[in-house]
């Protein structure tokens, strides 16, 4: 059953892998960046999922603590937190992007825009 | 532990789901299901503020950008024929991730490295220095306050960057050049 | 953006009806969620986005011109800017009374607690303003982006 432990990594490594392949594979500029985002998932969830204690609770004292409460890491917590909306941040800096290639360009897959540069150049 | 386990399943799903499909309107709305998931997850794993923070930007903003994104550029995708290269890279890619993580503590083991370190600190000294409840505020906001104030200029830069990118004037080939420049007008005046 | 047709979306009822009903409670609870978050779950990040939500809806269904005559341009573009500069300006307040950068416990003479609740208080304040201007910026800049 130790296999059975580290479930969570070899979810997280699934879930990477699949944003990983769209990145790679798909030509789409706006289907990358969403592959990108299954990708950030995958990370947040990695640090979340490390972070969890068995039998533990949600970080937060409740009134009339004494001491005796186990509470899961907050650390990761805090560093995801940030990393989310940071995530939201560029992924508007990213689709800002496709949207002038597509003005430049008039197409948003990447094959094209390389078939263009290279009749270009 | 089997709810995550399935909740992960129905994640990994989602994600398959999304990555197969050409219509993007779809893959941007099936993202926000992809996000509701992720937060259920995060909260059965503690990370409450974490989830909070999923459930907010996911459904709120990210498919909202998205949709918009996609009104401008097109939303269909050209069937493309699945290629052997990129398939064979993800393969290697993952197995060697997973055997790395073969010595990795298992899942909510409370004598794992990570917990060993400033975690405890963290949770002692909240409820002495501050006597606020939510711990994770109070490392957010005052023991990791760098941290946060350089995620906040990282987030004012990215919408200095959208607004560099997207607020300019629009130039189109044919406008371009249509108004004679200073020099010009000079050189013209000479 | 899809708000291009904004004369058809304004006219359904049913969508004007239940988002005027709905945008105050949006921004209510992202006030609570502000000001809440030393207690419980929430804090400024996701404050500032839930309250970009409430208006990001608004400009959806009402279209953009409604939208810039509630939150001019103007205030936007200054409120991103502000927001970092509140944070910072708390940090060096913090030096000027004699502690260290981000040293909340110099605020307040009297007792440093005090002093830590008002310092997480003010920053939680400046990212919130940061986060919801810097996204209702970008919703501007992408909607606006649509139509020209």
């Amino acid at each position: 059953m130790e296999a059975l432990g580290i479930w969570n990594y070899w979810g997280v490594v699934l879930l990477m892998m699949i944003g990983l392949y769209t990145v790679i594979a798909r030509d789409h500029l706006v289907k990358k960046l969403i592959g990108l985002g299954i990708f950030q998932v995958a990370v947040i969830l990695f640090y979340v999922s490390m972070g969890k204690v068995t039998g533990g609770t949600a970080p937060i004292i409740p009134e009339g603590a004494d001491g005796s409460e186990v509470y899961s890491n907050p650390l990761p917590h805090v560093l995801m937190l940030t990393a989310i909306v940071v995530g939201v941040a560029t992924l508007a800096v990213g689709l800002a992007l496709v949207i002038r290639i597509r003005e430049a360009y008039g197409t948003v897959e990447e094959d094209e825009l390389q078939r263009q540069n290279r009749a270009g150049s | 532990m089997w709810i995550e386990i399935l909740l992960f399943g129905l994640l990994l799903i989602t994600a398959v789901t999304i990555v197969g499909l050409n219509d993007l309107f779809a893959a941007a709305m099936l993202s926000g299901i992809f996000s509701l998931l992720c937060a259920s997850l995060f909260t059965l794993m503690d990370a409450v503020d974490v989830a909070f923070t999923e459930a907010a930007v996911g459904a709120g903003i990210s498919t909202v950008l998205m949709i918009g994104a996609l009104a401008l550029t097109g939303s269909r995708e050209y069937q493309q024929p699945t290629r052997l290269g990129p398939f064979v890279v993800v393969l290697l890619t993952g197995a060697m991730l997973i055997y790395g993580t073969l010595d990795m503590p298992a899942y909510g083991d409370p004598a794992a490295p990570i917990h060993q370190h400033v975690a405890p600190e963290y949770v002692a000294g909240t409820d002495a220095e501050f006597g606020i409840p939510n711990i994770v505020t109070a490392v957010l906001a005052s023991y990791r306050g760098f941290d946060t104030l350089g995620e906040t200029a990282v987030i004012f830069t990215a919408g200095v960057g959208v607004m560099a990118l997207l607020l300019g004037r629009r130039k189109r080939e044919d406008e371009i050049q249509i108004e004679p420049s200073e020099d010009e007008l000079k050189g013209g005046d000479a | 953006m899809s708000i291009k047709p904004p004369m058809r979306m304004r006219e359904k009822v049913l969508l004007r009806v239940a988002s005027k009903a709905f945008i105050p409670l949006i921004l209510l609870f992202a006030l609570y969620v502000q000001f809440h978050g030393d207690f419980g779950p929430g804090g400024g990040f996701q404050a500032g986005v839930i309250f970009a939500a409430g208006f990001v809806l608004f400009g959806l269904i009402f279209g953009l011109e409604a939208l810039q005559q509630v939150v001019p341009w103007s205030i936007v573009e200054r409120a991103v800017a502000l927001g970092l500069l509140v944070y910072g300006g708390v940090g060096v307040s913090c030096i000027l009374r004699g502690g260290r950068f981000l040293d909340y416990g110099v605020l307040d003479h009297h007792s440093p607690m005090h002093g830590q609740h008002l310092g997480i208080l003010i920053i939680e304040l400046g990212v919130g303003l940061t986060v919801a201007a810097t996204m209702l910026a970008i919703f501007y800049a992408m909607a606006g982006r649509g139509r020209a």
